[in-house]
């Protein structure tokens, strides 16, 4: 924690006084805001694209896409209206209804934000996959959610689909972008087809839109269900937390795969109608820094591992460009430290602006704000709407603690358009969330006197790398499967550039020798089933790990010996590691 | 090819990163990242590796340089020859 504060003499911000719009602000205002269909219903697509040609902005840029190559493309608001449409009658043309979920498994590429919202346009739930997922994720993620098609490519078909596909029963349909694969049926002659009108299905504001993945710190990743109300939330947090406006260039360097890039990289521009750049290449410091420059980005959203890496590369990275356009600047994924907030000052003239939200609560719920204060390290106030707390759950007691920096759980007033709607399947694990009329985040956290929030930790095992979330369980799982391991515990180490990394403490059956050869093909198991955004980039042999009687594995205790720390209560430590 | 010391140090460096990964089976033309299904960290864990194993400043504004397995085979024989 720091004492330090950027202050700000921001007069010029969507939100210019923080107290006054929270006092004054209602949901239904902000829904007001929207023009919403027919008949009080409500679907995303439309208020992203279709109500801005019809209020004559058609011919404004929606997606800049910027191929690996550099070669650029672009949409316009009408081409997207005409794009989504010829989907949403090729879902319809192929027997997908209103309900069915429709898969996404791609680069960031123009297919897939037409898909995502030509999905939603016929009524259809989308569920973004990251490309950089293994056949596991991906097998469960389709499993649990009932997917009943998938878009891909013929090269992610192949290497992650293929193989797992006769697993997902309800899948009937796969499309693929760049020609056709054995058993998959090839988009662009059907897009050709097309007809490029639609009636946008008229949705009421309570049915499933989306449909995205997180994981659980025991059993199996959860799917968390999102309506088309969410909308709401994704224009106005766009709006006032990320101070965007019609006609800015908005640039978020997230992947759609993650809640960040379908909230903030598809929704939340195009409904507030700005124009998007979307790169299809992965991180690079010298092509960020011309992306920033050369397109003119007016704001700015990444993530805490890309700003470090900036960092790392040093401010003679920028060279000659200048960032005379840019305004605004935000980081989620994991609290950013003080020292990147400040060296976002001093390099860019303006802080990255931490915010703080999950998958489950659809979008960002406590943010810093153009007009308001930083204090570096912070992810600062609830948006106007939110209510957010910090409480001590004993059993079926939750009481808010109100004393200046007492630490406890980051918990949220249940009501807002972007709540989860259920885990899909799982309604006893989503009743968990709620307990004396809160939502329970799982995340630790303090409120200091100024009504800053600062984070902590989390209250569970879960491992954040690279801003994404990881269950241990998923990781122990898939390397249990290989023929030399006896048992598996995995923990998230901290790192200077990832927040965490995930490592792997195994040990062997009899009969096998810890090697380095070994060691790597433990490591080549678990990334070819789990990918490389999931899989461990650290192993160890131990002889035996730590278990509690009842044999299960104790993280903590594997974490704390890592770590040095002090390591806590031992009494329930049965066999000990070796 | 298997003789030539820097095909077998790159050849090795990507062991360590992607060992479930033949390099026989990819396209050495093709985006290197892709081809081997490693993530950033993965591909700093690898330019950092090599670096050091070869004394060789591999810096960030030459990683266009490397895009490729050919490329960056070309960038590290041209960088130690």
């Amino acid at each position: 924690m720091t004492d330090q504060r950027i202050t700000k003499d921001t007069a010029d911000a969507n939100m210019a006084d923080y107290a006054a719009t929270r006092a004054a602000f209602s949901w239904a205002d902000a829904q007001a805001r929207l023009a919403g269909l027919p008949g009080s219903h409500l679907n995303i697509a439309h208020e992203a694209i279709d109500r801005h040609v019809a209020a004559g902005h058609g011919t404004q840029i929606a997606l800049r896409w910027i191929a690996k190559s550099g070669a650029c493309t672009d949409y316009t608001y009408a081409d997207l209206a005409h794009q989504t449409n010829r989907f949403a009658n090729v879902l319809r043309a192929r027997g997908l209804q209103p309900g069915d979920k429709v898969y996404g498994l791609l680069g960031r590429v123009p297919e897939l934000y037409i898909a995502a919202l030509g999905t939603l346009k016929a009524g259809c739930v989308f569920c973004p996959l990251f490309s950089a997922f293994g056949p596991e994720p991906i097998q469960a993620r389709m499993q649990i959610g009932g997917a009943n098609a998938l878009i891909t490519s013929t090269r992610l078909y192949k290497r992650k689909v293929a193989g797992i596909r006769d697993t997902v029963e309800t899948l009937k349909e796969v499309f693929t972008i760049d020609g056709a694969a054995s058993g998959t049926t090839e988009l662009a002659p059907l897009m050709d087809a097309a007809s490029d009108t639609f009636t946008t299905a008229q949705t009421d504001p309570e049915d499933p839109a989306l449909l995205h993945f997180t994981s659980g710190t025991t059993g199996k990743p959860k799917g968390v269900v999102h309506v088309h109300q969410a909308v709401v939330a994704h224009d106005t947090t766009g709006r006032l937390a990320l101070d965007l406006r019609p006609g800015d260039i908005y640039w978020c360097t997230a992947d759609p795969g993650w809640v960040t890039g379908t909230s903030y990289g598809i929704i939340a521009p195009l409904t507030n109608r700005a124009t998007m750049i979307v790169d299809e290449a992965e991180f690079d410091v010298s092509r960020w820094y011309d992306i920033l420059s050369g397109e003119s980005v007016n704001v700015w959203y990444t993530a805490p591992t890309a700003i470090r890496m900036l960092m790392k590369a040093g401010a003679d990275a920028i060279g000659v460009r200048a960032f005379p356009d840019l305004r605004f600047m935000a980081s989620v994924g994991e609290p950013l430290n003080p020292e990147a907030v400040i060296w976002g000052a001093e390099t860019f003239g303006m802080p990255f602006h931490d915010n703080w939200w999950q998958t489950e609560t659809g979008g960002i719920m406590i943010a810093n704000y153009a007009a308001m204060d930083v204090k570096p390290g912070s992810m600062g106030k609830p948006l106007p709407g939110i209510e957010a707390g910090i409480v001590e759950v004993n059993g079926d007691d939750v009481v808010e603690l109100t004393e200046p920096m007492a630490m406890g759980e980051l918990a949220l007033r249940p009501g807002w358009p972007s709540m989860m709607r259920g885990y899909l399947h799982e309604q006893a694990r989503y009743e968990k969330c709620f307990k004396g009329g809160w939502y329970l985040s799982g995340d630790l956290a303090m409120r200091d006197a100024d009504g800053y929030f600062w984070f902590v930790g989390r209250a569970d095992d879960l491992i954040k790398s690279a801003g994404h979330l990881i269950g241990p369980f998923e990781v122990e799982s898939a390397l249990m499967e290989h023929d030399a391991v006896a048992e598996v515990g995995v923990i998230g180490l901290p790192d200077d550039t990832a927040g965490q990394i995930v490592k792997a403490y195994v040990a062997l059956k009899p009969g096998h020798e810890p090697t380095e050869d070994l060691r790597l093909d433990l490591m080549g198991h678990a990334r070819k089933r789990l990918g490389p955004a999931v899989a461990p980039k650290e192993i160890a042999f131990r002889q035996n790990l730590p278990k509690t009687r009842s044999s299960k594995i104790m993280r903590r205790l594997l974490k704390a010996r890592e770590m040095g720390l002090p390591e806590g209560d031992i009494s329930t430590l049965e066999s000990d590691e070796t | 090819m298997t003789d030539d010391p820097i095909y077998a140090l790159l050849a090795e460096h990507l062991r360590r990163v992607a060992p479930e990964i033949p390099i026989d089976d990819i396209d050495r033309s093709a985006d290197l990242r892709d081809e081997f299904d490693i993530d950033s960290m993965d591909f700093m864990t690898l330019i950092t590796g090599l670096g050091k194993a070869l004394s060789l400043p591999m810096p960030e504004a030459d990683y266009d340089q490397m895009r490729s397995f050919d490329d960056l085979l070309g960038y590290l024989r041209s960088h130690t020859a």
